[in-house]
């Protein structure tokens, strides 16, 4: 039998070894990512040859697309949210060669993603943010990168949201050009609009419904344009009889190709945006069974709930005030507000017809193929008893809760 | 719309005062107080009314939640943990209740083990907000939830009773 120092002897061996190989492997590794990884660009070049990557998207500026192509590589973008609309817009802007990209995302790569784009099934397990960011490094190496995996809704990683956001620009210290939302639930949506009004930082959302064949995008532009709490969640009509939508059983369905039609359009939205050119779109509406894409622009609130949302309307009034009118620009029409609510929206809350009519509010006038999700009444006085004053302390009360 | 056992339940839940979200560090305590208000009050409305379903504690920051919830199926108890963060936003929006031993067993949760409310839960808090909290939650939310699916998992036998399971192992 082997003495422990015989042992000891032999697993030192076998670390030796271990490390030799891992050496060896990663010699390996290198020498191939030597071969297969192109070495950065400095400029980008117009040059009609195989080896350059960028020939076709310079040739935009031939052909008087876009003023001034090689300016994408200045900006910078943040893409929260790595699912099937983030992902695949990430690795558009990649292939746009885009300056430099933040991924936020707290989730991991898994199985049941693979009837969306871009991950691949051995990348199962590994986060997404890193997972993205090996394959978008391998499609283009003159693209920044960098990637944040934790949940931004939470108190201790928003606050580190809000300073990326607003210092993560290629030029460390300086803000984003823009912040994509690519989320999949209203939580997120919700604190990336917060982060974006205290800010003032453009952002454009995207979303996809759940029953994955209707989707939009929405530009946003605190204190212009309205945000996502100046008026309930619009949603893209996708006249489906509600009677026959069966919920039941099942949470969300999602399909590869609405999201890469979402993904596309607001990627396009961007390109736009960033290199001025075309018609940027305020809202745009994807209705898949029907093939109709509705449009429309709307202001921001004056009453919205989010006070830093009203303070950059303030703001935005007064540097339009100051601005010097030269000539009449196309006036954005004003959501208005009618009073009937033909809303066949069933909610919890109410129990007969007229409790469900006082509890619904005004509905914003939008076009046709867009609604809101539901509505909210203006003010409504609190029915039923609150919370007593009381003298106890909170430790006091958190006791009392555990012996319960 | 809501069946009226739970409209009832939720009527006598005292609703909340004070508009604060954690990141509002001057209001925020207050805030938290009530919650506590609220949530014994249900507890102890529910035990006068033998139905009591589930325990809640917090951080002492009031920004992490855990506990247990059980439902009762067939004179079995059911017990899981249940767990969930105070979001940034809250009370403009609900926290994201994780029932995480019941991940990957049910369609009706998203990844992580987060349950999926019904259409009818998204507006009717955004209607009561502020004055919805954490007891409001329990009641439209995660209470109904376990009332489908728990009975749901049983039947297909993904959720299994553990003294049963402990008797079947021993066998
Ligand atoms: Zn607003």
């Amino acid at each position: 039998m082997a003495t422990v120092e015989e042992l000891k002897l032999r697993v030192r061996e076998l670390e030796n070894e271990l490390i030799k190989c891992k050496q060896k492997q990663c010699a390996v590794e290198d020498a191939q990512n030597q071969e297969l990884h192109r070495p950065k660009i400095d400029k980008m070049s117009a040059e009609v040859v195989d080896s350059n990557p960028y020939s076709r998207l310079m040739a935009l500026k031939r052909m008087g697309i876009v003023d001034d192509y090689e300016k994408i590589r200045t900006f910078t973008v943040a893409v929260v949210g790595v699912g099937g609309v983030g992902s695949v817009t990430a690795e558009m802007l990649t292939r746009c060669g885009i300056g430099k990209l933040l991924l936020f995302d707290y989730d991991k790569v898994e199985l049941a993603n693979m009837n969306r784009l871009f991950f691949q099934p051995h990348q199962a397990g590994l986060s997404k943010v890193e997972a993205a960011e090996h394959t978008l490094r391998n499609i283009n190496p003159d693209v920044s990168f960098e990637t944040h995996n934790y949940n931004i809704t939470t108190m201790e990683n928003f606050a580190h949201f809000m300073e990326r956001i607003s210092h993560g620009g290629l030029e460390e210290g300086k803000p984003v050009d823009l912040l994509l939302s690519c989320v999949d639930n209203f939580e997120a949506r919700m604190a990336i609009n917060t982060a974006c009004n205290e800010l003032g930082q453009i952002w454009m959302e995207s979303g996809v419904s759940e029953n994955a064949v209707s989707g939009h995008i929405q530009l946003i532009i605190p204190g212009e344009t309205a945000c996502f709490a100046c008026a309930p969640p619009l949603v893209v009509a996708a006249n489906i009889d509600e009677k026959t939508l069966k919920r039941e059983g099942v949470c969300a369905a999602s399909l590869p190709t609405t999201m890469g039609v979402v993904a596309g359009i607001l990627v396009q939205n961007v390109l736009k945006y960033l290199l001025k050119f075309g018609t940027v779109s305020y809202y745009l509406g994807y209705n898949a069974m029907q093939d109709f894409f509705p449009t429309m622009a709307m202001k921001a609130n004056p009453t919205c709930n989010d006070r830093h949302c009203r303070r950059q309307q303030e703001e935005y009034k007064k540097k339009e005030a100051e601005r010097p009118k030269v000539e009449v620009v196309q006036e954005e029409e004003e959501a208005v507000v009618h009073e009937d609510n033909d809303w066949g929206i069933e909610l919890v809350s109410e129990v007969t017809d007229a409790e469900l009519q006082a509890a619904s509010g005004t509905v914003p006038d939008l076009p046709e193929g867009i609604t809101v999700a539901y509505t909210i009444p203006a003010e409504t006085a609190p029915c039923g008893d609150t919370v007593e004053e009381t003298e106890q302390s909170l430790e006091d009360l958190m006791a009392q809760m555990r012996k319960l | 719309m809501a069946d009226e056992a739970t409209r009832q339940a939720v009527s006598q839940i005292p609703l909340l005062k004070t508009h604060a979200g954690p990141r509002d560090r001057a209001l925020w305590p207050q805030r938290l107080k009530e919650e506590y208000q609220a949530l014994i009050r249900f507890v102890e409305q529910n035990k006068g009314a033998d139905n009591d379903w589930f325990r809640l504690e917090s951080n002492a920051d009031g920004t992490r939640w855990t506990g247990t919830c059980w439902f009762i199926h067939e004179l079995l108890r059911y017990e899981f943990r249940l767990e969930f963060d105070i979001p940034v936003t809250y009370p403009v929006t609900a926290p994201e209740v994780a029932v995480p031993e019941l991940d990957g067993k049910t369609a009706k949760m998203y990844r992580g083990g987060k349950i999926c409310l019904t259409d009818h839960f998204a507006p009717l808090w955004a209607r009561n907000a502020p004055r919805f909290g954490l007891a409001h939650l329990m009641a439209l939310g995660l209470g109904p939830w376990l009332a489908v699916e728990v009975p749901d998992l049983i039947s297909k036998g993904l959720v299994v009773h553990k003294e049963q399971q402990r008797d079947a192992a021993a066998e």
